[in-house]
């Protein structure tokens, strides 16, 4: 065991001094998620970069990239008499077109914050009178829990409960990336994610665009050794010394087929559909609505496309696209701040220009 | 027996209500004289604060809203190095209320304030209506007032560069306890809620030159070390592997998306003690009955006045801000 923890911290030593000391041309890599960004600022690795290396994050927290018609419907749903809207906590300050959640629940909306889906269940036991509606916003990490949970409703023939959905998929939106240029010359790919749908996922991706992949864990030391693998990765690819592969740097968690349970769960459920993304418009067959057998359960989910910037100056659609980072927006730290959130990116604790500001980065 | 909107009334239901909750709880001469104000002895130099106290569950592991309250009070005294003599409260009772409930959170602000070595000389109840889905809360509000011996000068503008930097023991405690039961989350977290007398005292009398001192409440250490370094004018700098989390604290964190860092306890203090006296203010604070797990996480520097920041486990550089926002559990 101390042998291992030596040669572990002598690897450190040498993938440090190889980051720092990289003189060739610049190389950006990508983290498409959002936790990535959170864990990078707070295990300070963009500090031990050469100036050549780029991290930029990308569309991965799933607040930032929903669009304000999906706030607002929430926000009508919430002033529904009968009607309670139930959310994970960090949807509660994002903004729709004129106001949050938590705007409104000062106003006498009926807004519940739980930690979990599966707590409608209580909720519904202790008020069967009323009509709950699930925000379910997220990516295929959470897609399975929602299926979990429309599960317990059929069995437990709860008839109260619906979801609004805004479900979104990682590859189709990484192909988008990649066809829109934004000089991305890697991706270090969600743990989380890959941990439902298997490695596999980001290797037609990998293959198509001659991108490496790097699925990456959320500990300092895994997380620090992914994004030298795939800096190194995309280096050689730069040199055309290397094709370009996906490499599991996660393997205590992601294998190379996935949940093949949890994938089934979703497939039940819910079918591919088109979704919309903050700034990127919709992206075709990048997300997930349920099956029209479900329909049921769904609160009128279909549709919600408008996209309303409430700054005009607002760069949150560039910053989630990689082309800006979140400094570069004229009102990053000025006109918005977490107090007074002009866009997504600054609202979600894991939203790019949050974790810039929190922990001033500047790179 | 519920609370109802007679026991607020100032007839027959709310003297009784104050003869067999409080005053059989808090009985002492200067309360039991039932004047209208208290009359007591005081030092050349007193130190005076106020707080407001509101927790949903009422309840929690380790601790109640009567015993917060009394920590939350006596630890800003101390904070100060007065010594706590007398407390306050007023109770802001919500219809529906169990009265049994109320009785054990009475008992339990009684119990703390003697374990603190502070009086209980004034006291109010108010009665609130309670609407059908929102009844039975409870409000404490307290004043507090210590005495602070003379030539005891701690403040937060009083670190120098090459002080050092301790923790009286594991971050988060609280917050997470809270937590964990608002989101019906199974773990056995204790929130770490107590006085912080006995540390103190024992600091001042092994003579440790103690330059500040702040008890870790909401926005967490970072928060504490952050505003410590504006207001003296120096560096922060932390050591992330010194930390000291609890093991349990620290799944549960990384479950919700939540830092340590950034977490609320309320039974720790940070202080910041001249260098050579850094190894002996551990062992005095890790000798008390609540600094078990007390460390040296730190030290200040004259790097760049007013930031703060911790050295990561892997010799990244991360800067340490106030807290942002409401520290709320993330999606995915």
């Amino acid at each position: 065991m101390t042998d291992f923890k030596i040669d572990m911290d002598r690897q450190i030593t040498k993938i440090k001094a190889w980051l720092a000391a990289y003189d060739g041309p610049d190389i950006s890599i990508m983290e498409v998620c959002g936790s990535h960004t959170a864990a990078i600022s707070k295990y300070g690795i963009s500090g031990l970069l050469s100036p050549r290396l780029h991290l930029i994050s990308g569309p991965g927290c799933p607040v930032c990239v929903t669009p304000t018609a999906y706030i607002d419907r929430l926000l009508e749903l919430s002033l529904e008499p009968g009607t309670t809207v139930v959310t994970f906590g960090d949807l509660m300050r994002v903004p729709g077109r004129a106001r949050s959640l938590a705007d409104a629940r000062s106003e006498g909306a009926q807004v519940e914050m739980v930690y979990s889906p599966m707590d409608i269940l209580r909720l519904v036991k202790e008020q069967p009178q009323r009509r709950f509606v699930f925000a379910a916003v997220g990516f295929e990490t959470t897609t399975p829990v929602y299926a979990m949970l429309l599960e317990q409703l059929i069995e437990q023939k709860i008839e109260n409960v619906q979801l609004l959905t805004a479900l979104k998929t990682m590859p189709e939106v990484i192909a988008w990336l990649c066809e829109n240029g934004s000089g991305i010359d890697g991706f270090l790919a969600p743990g989380h994610v890959a941990a439902v749908t298997g490695a596999k996922l980001f290797e037609p991706l990998a293959a198509r665009y001659q991108v490496p992949f790097g699925v990456a864990g959320f500990e300092a030391k895994e997380l620090l050794l992914a994004v030298y693998g795939t800096f190194r990765a995309a280096v050689r690819c730069r040199e055309d010394r290397g094709r370009a592969d996906v490499k599991n740097y996660y393997p205590s968690v992601v294998t190379h087929e996935g949940n093949e349970l949890a994938q089934r769960i979703v497939d039940k459920y819910f079918e591919v559909s088109d979704a919309a993304w903050r700034g990127m418009g919709v992206i075709p067959a990048s997300g997930r609505l349920l099956r029209a057998e479900y329909a049921g359960f769904d609160a009128g989910s279909a549709s919600l496309i408008q996209d309303h910037r409430k700054n005009q100056a607002c760069r949150c659609d560039q910053v989630l696209m990689g082309r800006c980072l979140p400094g570069d927006c004229p009102l990053f730290g000025t006109v918005c701040t977490p107090q007074n959130p002009q866009g997504a990116c600054m609202v979600s604790e894991e939203g790019s220009c949050h974790q810039y500001l929190m922990y001033h980065r500047t790179r | 027996m519920k609370i109802t909107m007679a026991h607020g009334s100032g007839g027959r239901a709310t003297s009784d209500l104050i003869a067999e909750v409080f005053a059989r709880a808090f009985d002492n001469p200067v309360l039991g004289a039932m004047e209208d104000a208290a009359v007591v002895p005081a030092s050349a130099r007193i130190a005076v604060t106020t707080d407001s106290f509101v927790v949903e569950p009422l309840e929690f592991p380790g601790g109640d809203i009567g015993r917060l309250a009394v920590c939350g009070t006596v630890n800003d005294l101390l904070m100060r190095g007065a010594a706590p003599q007398y407390l306050t409260c007023g109770f802001v009772l919500q219809e529906g209320l169990e009265i049994g409930l109320l009785q054990r959170i009475v008992d339990s602000f009684a119990r703390t304030a003697r374990e603190a070595g502070a009086q209980v000389v004034a006291g109010d109840t108010k009665v609130i209506e309670g609407r059908k889905e929102e009844s039975g809360g409870l409000i404490i509000n307290t004043a507090g007032v210590g005495f602070v011996p003379e030539g005891c000068e701690i403040g937060a503008a009083g670190a120098k560069a090459g002080d050092a930097i301790l923790v009286s023991g594991n971050l988060g405690d609280h917050h997470a306890a809270i937590l964990s039961r608002r989101f019906g989350i199974d773990n056995s977290i204790k929130s770490d809620c107590a006085p912080l007398g006995e540390m103190v005292q024992a600091l001042l009398a092994q003579n440790i030159q103690v330059h500040c001192l702040r008890d870790v409440t909401r926005g967490g250490l970072a928060t504490v070390l952050k505003e410590l370094a504006e207001r003296s004018g120096v560096t922060m700098e932390l050591d992330e592997e010194a930390l000291p989390v609890d093991a349990q604290v620290r799944d549960f964190c990384g479950l919700m998306g939540l830092d340590p860092l950034y977490m609320g306890n309320e039974g720790k203090l940070a202080a910041i003690v001249a260098a050579e006296d850094a190894a002996r203010a551990r062992d005095v604070l890790a000798g008390c009955a609540y600094g078990a797990d007390a460390a040296v996480i730190g030290r200040v520097t004259d790097e760049a006045p007013g930031t703060a920041y911790i050295r990561t486990l892997i010799g990244g550089k991360r800067v340490l801000d106030v807290l942002y926002g409401e520290g709320l559990p993330r999606i995915c």
